[in-house]
């Protein structure tokens, strides 16, 4: 079913939100291509990499990742994809 | 050394804590304070059973041996969570508005609610789950052992398995308590969830206190601890590459497939909005658990003697360095991370096993399904025990054949790939309108059977299923169907070998089979609404309505739902409908609602074929079809626009016929009025006359007979009185200008005082339970009793059964008080049960005589209290409800 048309432009502000759903949803692909970095550092036979580098930059990317996430989050991207997403009914937790 | 006995006392209270949380939080959601319940924290906390055992222990014994390599166990689930937008948000909204009760659900309900689907998926998670409960159980005998180990004592193995069966049976009996309390699978296991999240806690700090304690007691801080890890045998990063990508890739498919991560994460879910926290908090919360495992393996390395297990030591390391206080912690902590991976495990197993094996296998065998006699909820409720009890026994049966041994640990991974061939048919079924059953059962089919050749079966080892032979040259010498050297793919690691194969096959065979196969209409209407789950606010129709009957489908719902849920439902629809009681009529709007409301309870293939079997045909019909073609949507936006607005003028018509029959119904009972009133009034005047003429006429009356003949005159006048009075009070009542005398009192005083005034001798048994009836109420006490008074008295008169019986039950709902008294004899015909409450109605030519004004009054002074009386259709007999206000309820609180 094709989707209801919308408006042609957002004003700038609701643009500006709908690019970091963008950035919500491109997060875990950058996430997935810097945890496979490790895939460079050679296997047993010819590493050089020191582990405590190795776990310095796996939870590094971690930590980085959980906060763009916590960040990303308290925009509700959901609603900016799907407008009938249901509100959190919770208090205090409205917009503006 | 802590000695074993305060082990078991520790275990055992902690065992009672869990109980407690479980059974509080129960408490609390039943008096619907459950707000604090389901906060996004306890979500979150609930997705931790992730984290079972083989986490706790093993990763510490993962990385001892393979270094890093432990961490894409976590990294996979972590970036499924954090890209929530993709592909978990549409899980949990078709999870929600399908009602989907598991993955098994979820699969056989895309692809046209197949049954058979739901089978295979079933079976294949058993056996994936199965050696995953074992090694739970392994695990708790193991730590339990270390303790034991004291100097002169050596646990016997005999003792390890009684330690296992103990646990597999308090797991059983926990998990049947708290996981099978509600027959609704999407009504929250509040308990279950509770007592997860305190669990999640508690692994969560053992673990961490564990690793502060080695980084700071014994690896002398931070700096020295790194220093003393770049200087041990785990110096280096040397993971092998197609390992590092392909387990991450694994653990992200496992923790969408595996059954009990889907309970959790879709079943379980309260609100869409805690997804959004749980996509970072939960990341965090598994970034915490393997933050310290390295530090812990390489002081574990360095401290035990050579040959320890290293498994074993988030428990050795603590007790071998004096802190039994820090093991004791450690020791719950994997006790914890165990126990809540077979609660949710069985209840999820269950679910299925229950909804898709014995419940169809049950229904075929009672032949005709639905109009099978008596309550179907305790057949699926002890399914479901049973199948529970039956899953956590298989676990330990697998444990006690398997001996425990290190075979036993290898096999998460295994299990992982298992669940994993779930993967392309879950998520092609969501996001390609184009996957069909027929593809769906090639991809699944293909993909366990080479699992099973290429991973399942080699994992027992050679020479125990396979023998070294076949796993060296291939069956009958057949070199290109090595379990480890598939068409000739050597080198690799069998892991990674197997499920490169397994997935391939399972993924390409199911997109080709699907593209040259055609779906029936059912699939394609299910495709549709689970693909465009975001854009479909309503679903489009599944049932041609109108043959079936709404009191049949009421029995049938009622079996099922219970009958307060039923009524409700029933009732709702019937409001929204514009229809006053409590039979609706069965539009296809109805039918689907009904047949999801259903669903919760036992699984979409299993309600689809019981609605069925009322409804009759079950067509797909061509304008259904129409919806389901995107090309023609503006036509069918047409066609429903018509649809509707025919239905509505069907419906507003039948509103008009009801309200015309009622119209004609009354006036004749108003002719009738006139003289039903004279016939009553002249009756007894009739006799007055005569009788005060003798008195007066004749002489010589004996003073026996004019006492006889005064007291005849003396009662015709009582009647009379007593039927105007009857009149007036409905006359007042109709007017409003009744004064009530508002007290308060319980709902027993009232129904006590009606039971001794309304019945007269024995014959009529009254069926009570006065600890429902324990319900404080203000209103007008003396009204109420006079219309309890009125239908006992009614169903004395009226109810035709050999032995009658009168049951008066009470239930409290949302703050409303309902009185229901149910006869069991013939009942109020339905054409008559819309008019019984006028004036002067009176059931058939019944020899007990009335005026008929009973009811008439009763629901006049039930109008004036704020409340109901309505009849309650579909209960066995003549029911009639009465509903009192939310007020008078509330304020008594």
């Amino acid at each position: 079913m094709p989707d209801a048309p919308g408006p042609l432009f957002y004003e700038r502000r609701t643009y500006r939100r709908r690019r970091l759903a963008d950035l919500s949803r491109l997060l875990p692909v950058a996430g997935l291509i810097l945890m496979l970095v490790p895939l460079f550092w050679g296997d047993s036979s010819g590493s050089t990499v020191p582990m405590s580098l190795a776990i310095l930059y796996i939870f590094g990317l971690w930590f980085a990742l959980v906060i763009a996430g916590a960040l990303l989050s308290l925009n509700r991207p959901e609603e900016l994809i799907d407008p009938q997403a249901p509100r959190s009914p919770l208090p205090g937790e409205e917009r503006r | 050394m802590a000695s074993l006995n305060v082990l078991i006392a520790v275990c055992l209270s902690y065992v009672a804590v869990l109980f407690t949380v479980a059974f509080m939080a129960e408490r609390v959601a039943m008096r619907g304070q459950a707000h604090w319940l389901r906060s996004p924290l306890v979500y979150t906390l609930s997705l931790s059973i992730y984290c079972t055992a083989w986490t706790f222990y093993g990763a510490v014994g993962y990385a001892a041996r393979s270094g890093l390599e432990y961490l894409t166990i976590y990294i996979g689930p972590s970036l499924v969570m954090i890209g929530w937008l993709w592909l978990v948000r549409k899980m949990v909204r078709i999870g929600r508005s399908q009602r989907i009760t598991s993955i098994a659900d979820l699969i056989s309900s895309r692809y046209g609610k197949s049954n058979a689907l739901g089978v295979c998926v079933t079976l294949l998670a058993v056996i994936g789950t199965t050696p995953y409960i074992a090694l739970q159980l392994q695990s708790v005998v193991e730590s339990f052992s270390i303790f034991a180990a004291e100097p002169g004592f050596r646990p016997r193995p005999e003792e390890n398995v009684s330690t296992a069966l103990w646990v597999a049976a308090g797991l059983a009996f926990f998990t049947v308590l708290f996981g099978t309390r509600n027959l609704d699978v999407n009504e929250r296991h509040h308990g279950v969830v509770m007592a997860i999240a305190v669990e999640a806690v508690v692994k969560l700090i053992a673990l961490l206190a564990v690793g502060i304690f080695v980084v700071w007691g014994v690896g002398g801080g931070l700096a020295a601890t790194m220093e003393r890890i770049d200087a041990s045998s785990l110096g280096y990063w040397h993971t092998d590459g197609s390992r590092w990508g392909g387990l991450i890739f694994l653990s992200a498919a496992a923790f969408l497939c595996l059954p009990r991560m889907f309970q959790v994460l879709v079943v379980e879910n309260d609100m869409e909005a805690h997804l959004r926290t749980a996509s970072w908090a939960f990341p965090a919360y598994l970034m915490l658990m393997s933050l310290f495992v390295v530090p812990i393996a390489v002081v574990g390395l360095d401290l035990m003697p050579a040959g320890s297990n290293p498994d074993l030591f988030v428990l050795t390391v603590p007790l071998s360095q004096g802190r039994d206080g820090l093991a004791m912690l450690s020791f719950l902590g994997g006790f914890s991370s165990a126990t809540s991976m077979v609660i949710v495990a069985s209840i999820a197993l269950s679910t299925m096993v229950s909804n898709h094996i014995v419940m169809p296998i049950w229904l075929r065998l009672t032949g005709d399904g639905a109009s099978i006699s008596g309550d179907v909820r305790h057949v699926v409720m002890l399914a479901r025990r049973v199948s529970i009890v039956g899953v956590v026994l298989l676990g330990y049966v697998y444990y006690r054949i398997s001996g425990g041994g290190t075979a036993l640990a290898a096999i998460g991974l295994i299990s992982f790939s298992g669940v994993a061939q779930f993967l392309p048919v879950l998520v092609g079924g969501i996001l390609w309108r184009g996957a069909t059953r027929i593809g769906a059962f090639a991809g699944l089919g293909v993909g366990a059977v080479m699992w099973f050749w290429c991973l399942f079966l080699p994992s027992f080892g050679a020479d125990v299923i396979l023998s070294a032979g076949v796993l060296a040259e291939g069956p009958f010498g057949v070199s290109w169907l090595r379990p480890h050297g598939l068409f000739g793919l050597d080198g690799v690691d069998p892991l990674v070998h197997g499920v490169f194969w397994s997935m391939l096959f399972n993924a390409g065979a199911f997109f080709v089979v699907s593209i040259f196969t055609f779906p029936s209409p059912m699939e394609r209407l299910q495709g549709a609404q689970f693909v465009n789950v975001f854009n479909h606010s309503r679903a489009p129709q599944g049932w041609q309505g109108g043959r079936a009957q709404a009191e049949d489908l009421m029995i049938m719902a009622q079996r099922i739902l219970g009958p307060s849920d039923a009524q409700a439902l029933f009732h709702d629809e019937a409001r929204r409908q514009g229809l006053a009681g409590y039979l609706p009529d069965p539009t296809a709007d109805f039918l689907q609602r009904l047949e999801r409301e259903l669903a919760g309870s036992v699984g979409a293939a299993t309600a689809h074929a019981m609605v069925g079997q009322i409804v009759g045909g079950t067509g797909v019909s061509v304008q259904e079809l129409m919806a389901v073609a995107d090309e023609s949507a503006q036509m069918m936006e047409y066609s429903s626009q018509l649809e509707a607005k025919s239905e509505e003028l069907t419906r507003t018509a039948r509103q008009l016929r009801e309200v015309n029959e009622k119209l004609t119904q009354i006036s004749v009972q108003k002719d009738a009025f006139l003289s039903q009133i004279s016939h009553e009034l002249r009756t007894p005047m009739t006799s007055v006359r005569a009788f005060s003429e003798i008195l007066r006429d004749t002489d010589g009356l004996t003073p026996e007979e004019r006492g006889r003949y005064a007291s005849i005159i003396h009662d015709e006048a009582i009647r009379l009185t007593r039927l105007l009075d009857d009149l007036l009070d409905l006359s007042v009542l109709e007017n409003g200008q009744v004064s009530l005398n508002f007290r308060r009192g319980t709902l027993e005083e009232a129904l006590s005082h009606a039971v001794s005034a309304g019945r007269q001798g024995d014959r009529l048994a009254i069926r009570r339970d006065r600890g429902d009836e324990l319900v404080e109420i203000e209103t007008d006490m003396d009204r109420l009793s006079q219309v309890f008074i009125n239908l006992i008295a009614n169903a004395q008169k009226y109810c035709d059964a050999e032995a009658p019986v009168l049951r008066i039950v009470v239930r409290r709902r949302d703050g409303t008080v309902s009185v229901d008294f149910i006869d069991n004899g013939s009942g109020v015909e339905q054409d008559m049960q819309g008019l019984i409450f006028e004036k002067f109605s009176r059931v058939g030519h019944h020899k007990a005589g009335g005026a008929g004004l009973g009811l008439a009054i009763c629901r006049e002074i039930m109008a004036r209290l704020g409340g109901t009386i309505t009849y309650l259709p579909g209960q066995g007999g003549a029911a009639f409800r009465v509903t009192l206000p939310d007020r008078s309820a509330m304020a008594a609180q």
